[in-house]
């Protein structure tokens, strides 16, 4: 990798100072970004590490019986410290790839990451989540923009994510044993509104949500034999678009009798 | 450069790199400590696992800097100083829980995190724990066999496969 000068603030706000400079970039727990930059497909000039940054970690009830998760909060944390109040989040953190892997990565990066398949952001979207950065509050709804691709601006540091507790939830991850990563993975959650079905690991446009079975359950039909379209799903070596499509239908399913 | 002190196998050692430097090269390279393996040098395979502040953590996929005034422990500290292996690496001697020995260092750094947290795991949650740790020899089952007798726990009727 490129060499870089190295920031390690002890405040968002120093933080966000730092990132200004030209081609600075922030440093999660580094799982994503180090690999990408043995690559060399990213040579940023400066990392600012926002690992010694104590104001986005952790995992906190907040008076409206939401669940606030700092930026900076480990897989592992969250398994631990979520169990309590959000069990089906506390499970997908604990399933993201190993326990090493989990003591470094944080939610914060796994959402300003964006991968296709990673576990997160169906967890985010599928609770209508609140990603609170530096600046502003984002809906996850208007979060997600596809591959690699969120609406965070440069230097915008997500510090830290509010999440709605349902009054049940079930995190399906159908496993890619080689990167440990979800081949196709579904988080469905059902809130006094409604049920919110997340799909990740599936479509060439990233997470998104399956409204068509959100609507079917609204009005009480069941998702049997049902399926997103296979066009647009993701096709590679480990699956076809027709496999992904039947996937979806079949984790969703599950999740709903895992919560049944 | 940049000197980067850290407390590593209760030592206080301090050499000078680049902020680009990974903590396995900086402990292999700058520290001599070549204990800890590389063996892929993407984060799948866990050779290089070692303990920051007490977690397990792959120190290919970290930066020297980011463990700048930690505590760090590799197989080097794990047994004791007249060289005596500790009762995590006597199990793996005594259940041939090695072969070539390349993934080891990662693997019993891996299960003494695993012990510390879960002193008595059943045998899916050892399997479960390693699951970030790839052996191209052993077929796992001895190593599995052996985390579980440093455990305590009877392994005698687990047959050697
Ligand atoms: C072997 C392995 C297996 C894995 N398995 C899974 C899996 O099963 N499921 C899964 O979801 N993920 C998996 N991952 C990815 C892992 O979850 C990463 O931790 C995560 O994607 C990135 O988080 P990070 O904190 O490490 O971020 P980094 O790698 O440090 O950063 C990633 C990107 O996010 C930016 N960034 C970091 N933090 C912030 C922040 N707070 N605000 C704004 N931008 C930020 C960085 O600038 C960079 O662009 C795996 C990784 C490995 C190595
Ligand atoms: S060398 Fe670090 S995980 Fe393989
Ligand atoms: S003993 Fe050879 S890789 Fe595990």
């Amino acid at each position: 990798m490129y060499n870089f000068e190295f920031e390690r603030p002890g405040s968002v706000a120093e933080a966000v100072a730092a990132l200004k400079s030209e081609e600075a970039q922030a440093l999660g727990g580094g799982q994503t970004l180090i690999p990408t930059l043995k690559q060399r497909l990213a040579a940023p000039a400066k990392l600012v590490s926002l690992g010694g940054i104590a104001e986005m970690k952790g995992v906190c009830l907040n008076d409206d019986g939401s669940l606030s998760i700092g930026g900076g909060t480990t897989h592992a944390e969250v398994a631990r410290a979520a169990a309590a109040h959000y069990p089906a989040l506390a499970a997908l953190a604990g399933g993201i790839g190993d326990p090493a892997v989990r003591n470094r990565g944080t939610i914060g990066g796994s959402l300003a990451n964006n991968d296709p398949s990673a576990c997160y952001p169906s967890a985010a979207l599928g609770s209508g989540a609140t990603i609170v950065t530096d600046r502003r509050e984002i809906a996850a709804d208007d979060y997600f923009q596809g591959l690699f691709t969120t609406a965070l601006d440069e230097g915008e540091i997500i510090t830290s994510v509010r999440f709605p507790v349902p009054e049940k939830a079930n995190y399906q991850k159908f496993l890619q044993p080689a990167s440990r990563f979800a081949l196709v993975g579904v988080f469905v959650a059902h809130y006094a509104g409604g049920t919110r079905i997340a799909v990740t690991g599936a479509s060439e446009d990233g997470v998104f949500r399956w409204s068509a079975a959100e609507e079917a359950l609204a009005s009480g039909a069941a998702l049997d034999g049902m399926a997103p379209e296979a066009d647009g799903m993701i096709a590679d070596l480990h699956g076809t678009k027709a496999y992904r499509a039947h996937l979806t239908g079949v984790l969703t399913r599950r999740a709903l009798q895992a919560m049944a | 450069m940049p000197e980067i002190n850290m407390v590593v196998n209760g030592r206080s050692m301090r050499a000078e790199a680049e902020p680009r430097a990974l903590l396995s090269d900086f402990l292999r390279e700058d520290l001599s400590l070549t204990g800890t393996h590389v063996g892929c040098d993407t984060g799948q395979c866990g050779a290089c696992v070692v303990h920051v502040d007490g977690v397990a953590v792959k120190s290919c996929n970290m930066l020297a800097v980011e463990a700048a005034g930690c505590e760090v422990s590799t197989i080097e500290g794990q047994a004791g100083p007249d060289g005596t292996l500790n009762a995590l690496q006597q199990a793996f001697q005594d259940h041939h829980g090695l072969q070539c020995g390349f993934c080891t260092p990662g693997m019993v750094m891996s299960a003494a995190a695993l012990l510390k947290e879960n002193p008595t795991p059943s045998e899916a949650e050892v399997r479960a724990h390693l699951e970030g740790n790839l052996c191209r020899c052993t077929g796992y089952h001895n190593i599995v066999k052996a985390i579980l007798a440093a455990s305590g726990q009877d392994v005698s009727g687990i047959a050697a496969e």
